[in-house]
């Protein structure tokens, strides 16, 4: 797998929004791969950067958001340079993504089939009946039953799960290569989440697509991901195949992130929740962003320049990783 | 959809029922006809006679009920100050008032729509600021200043188009219109123009905020995601959903455009019913000031009721005759 080019890889990206009290840094310097047909799973609190990073990826980022600097490869092509039509080409064909809510992302007042045919037919040089026939399969695929009658409905007419199923469908439609899900269960029912994740993992496997699932619920990631990024206040605090991170996190933000998930096996003692919060964008303390509520800091890690994933071990930035040697010491 | 038409229809029978209401009430508030009828030398007699013969002393109720029968076949008496049915006198006038209403009415939704989905567009543009400071013009100067300004421009100083009158007009069976002479053309211009002015920029800058406010959903940023081209997702995807609220503020500004067009005839004297209006007051003309109110109010209640259908037309959510899918 490491042979091959990665579908998307991002190198030392970074976004900065210029306001009136100085530069912010949403996304600093964030470096991943993804592969085809593996899932990797972004996580981190509200305004971690997650989505940031995905918005950067597809070329949406809300002005004044920008990339100011760092690499976004795609099959090995560069498309953080691209700008207007190269990229509208690009969206949709290359790149799919799939947003959180599936009541307001679809258009009201178009039909699921004229919103299918439309994009497919943007991207593929498909006729009319193709395209429709095309758009029928791709609303099968993501298990909508009855698809041929269902293709002239308008989307209130279909539940939440199945709207996000036909947005699934709608990012899928002119096959790209890679999907970002941006919070994709987020706004659903429990019990519609499992099978929106498991419809996820079955395309992302079938086709060899590779997804960008950002979430913060680390169940969805355990569930589904292969590897999973942690980023907190813009940076990576930890990349890694999800088992190792989830049973044995390197950083301390990451094994408060696990002690803090509620598990039905855990019987009712009480949740273990990080003291304070993230740090606002434009205060960010000295050295690593996490060691005011960290309970392992010390004096280095107060002091500049913070770890990064590269002058730490490769998998945490983290100037003491837990659970290298002595396993036990914290438990997920 | 059915049960809400019909409920509409009934809505709009009950305003209208208000409205002869309001205009029968105006022939009481100007005093006793009769009165004026009968000469100084009158006997009781002749007073009683006058009244059972039209009617006057039957209950209230009944005279009402007459008044609307007679309303509802276009009847509305004589005019007091030409003598002839008043039914006619409209129905003489109606045409170039209702041709100047339309082309006012379809300069502004066209003009108004396209500017403003322009101004949305091109939001930071020099041009659209342009348009935006320009549009504030229109919304606050009074439509007789426009009036006077534009005749002064057009026919006073450059004398390319007539200040008042409609024209040549040609007769079609009982309607007359400008529409097929030159001057009848060129007359339609400047109180066009006028009419509709106002109206154009109240709904660009309508259909300006609504259209910045759809492109900020999220079904749009999706559509972009999709790598949807920019002209489908302006003109497919937003401005179907801008259409919505527009076309309520458009129903009810059309219905105005033919109430303000009382104050256009005046300036360019333009023969059609709202300067007929106008002068009916002066001569207390109640009858013809009776049936412009009914007619108007015709009006505005049928453009509600087509303003109201063609929501099911534009937004799928309405038409829910359709099961929905469940979860």
């Amino acid at each position: 797998m490491t042979e091959k080019t990665p579908v998307l890889s991002v190198r030392n990206l970074v976004v900065e929004i210029p306001t009136r009290h100085g530069i912010l840094r949403p996304v600093d310097n964030v470096s991943y791969d993804i592969h085809a047909g593996e899932i990797l799973g972004v996580v981190g609190e509200s305004g971690a950067g997650k989505s940031m990073t995905g918005n950067a990826v597809v070329g949406l980022l809300d002005r004044p958001a920008r990339i100011t600097s760092g690499e976004i490869l795609l099959s090995g092509q560069h498309i953080h340079t691209l700008k207007g039509e190269a990229l509208r080409r690009l969206r949709g064909k290359m790149m799919g993504m799939i947003f959180q809510d599936p009541l307001t992302s679809l258009n009201p007042l178009l039909t699921v089939g004229d919103q299918l045919t439309e994009t497919i037919q943007e991207h593929l040089k498909v006729g009319q009946t193709e395209a429709r026939n095309r758009a029928i399969a791709a609303l099968e695929e993501v298990g909508i039953p009855a698809a041929r009658s269902r293709i002239d409905s308008y989307p209130h007419e279909f539940s939440g799960g199945m709207r996000q199923r036909v947005v699934i469908a709608l990012a899928l439609c002119a096959e790209p290569d890679l999907v970002i899900a941006d919070e994709p269960t987020t706004a659903l029912d429990v019990s519609v989440q499992a099978q929106i994740v498991a419809l996820l993992k079955r395309l992302c496997r079938e086709k060899g697509v590779a997804v960008m699932l950002v979430t913060h619920d680390m169940g969805v990631i355990a569930e589904a991901a292969d590897r999973v990024a942690v980023m907190y206040a813009g940076r990576l605090a930890e990349l890694g195949p999800v088992r190792e991170v989830l049973t044995a996190a390197h950083h301390p933000y990451t094994a408060g992130l696990m002690a803090s998930t509620p598990l039905a096996s855990q019987g009712k003692e009480r949740l273990r929740q990080i003291p304070g919060a993230m740090p606002r964008l434009g205060n960010l303390p000295d050295g690593c962003a996490f060691h005011p509520r960290c309970d392992y800091a010390q004096d280095r890690c107060r002091a500049n320049p913070g770890p990064t994933l590269d002058t730490c071990d490769g998998r945490a930035a983290c100037w003491f990783p837990l659970n290298t040697k002595q396993k036990d010491e914290v438990s997920a | 959809m059915l049960a809400y038409i019909i409920r509409r229809v009934l809505q709009s029978i009950l305003v209208l029922f208000v409205v002869g209401l309001v205009a029968f009430a105006m022939f009481r508030f100007v005093g006793d006809p009769v009165d004026n009828m009968l000469g100084q030398e009158r006997t009781q007699a002749d007073i009683e006679r006058l009244r059972e013969q039209l009617g006057l002393d039957q209950p209230f109720v009944v005279q009402y009920w007459r008044f609307l029968e007679q309303a509802a076949q276009g009847n509305f008496g004589l005019s007091y100050r030409q003598g002839r049915p008043v039914s006619e006198i409209l129905l003489e006038r109606l045409p170039a008032t209702l041709e100047l209403a339309f082309v006012s009415g379809l300069m502004a939704l066209l003009g108004g729509i396209a500017l403003g989905i322009f101004t949305a567009i091109r939001r930071s543009g020099i041009s659209a600021n342009i348009i935006m400071t320009a549009s504030l013009i229109g919304v606050s100067l009074p439509t007789f200043l426009i009036g006077i300004l534009l005749i002064y421009v057009f026919s006073v100083e450059l004398g390319w188009l007539p200040s008042f009158g409609r024209g040549e007009v040609t007769r079609i069976g009982g309607w007359t219109t400008g529409f097929l002479t030159e001057s009848g053309l060129k007359a339609l211009i400047l109180p066009a123009i006028t009419l509709g002015l106002y109206q154009m920029t109240l709904i660009m800058r309508l259909v300006r905020t609504e259209m910045l406010e759809v492109l900020r959903m999220d079904y749009i940023r999706f559509a972009r995601a999709r790598g949807i081209r920019e002209k489908s997702i302006n003109f497919r995807h937003a401005l179907k959903n801008t259409l919505v609220p527009v076309i309520t503020i458009t129903g009810l500004q059309l219905g105005s455009i033919i109430a303000f067009a009382i104050i256009t005839e005046t300036v360019f004297q333009w023969p059609g019913v709202g300067l007929l209006f106008i002068n009916a007051i002066q001569f207390v003309d109640i009858p013809v000031m009776a049936a412009y109110l009914m007619l108007i109010s015709v009006m505005f209640v049928g453009i509600n009721l087509i303003v109201d259908m063609l929501y099911f037309a534009i937004d799928p959510r309405l038409r829910v005759d359709r099961t929905a899918g469940g979860h």
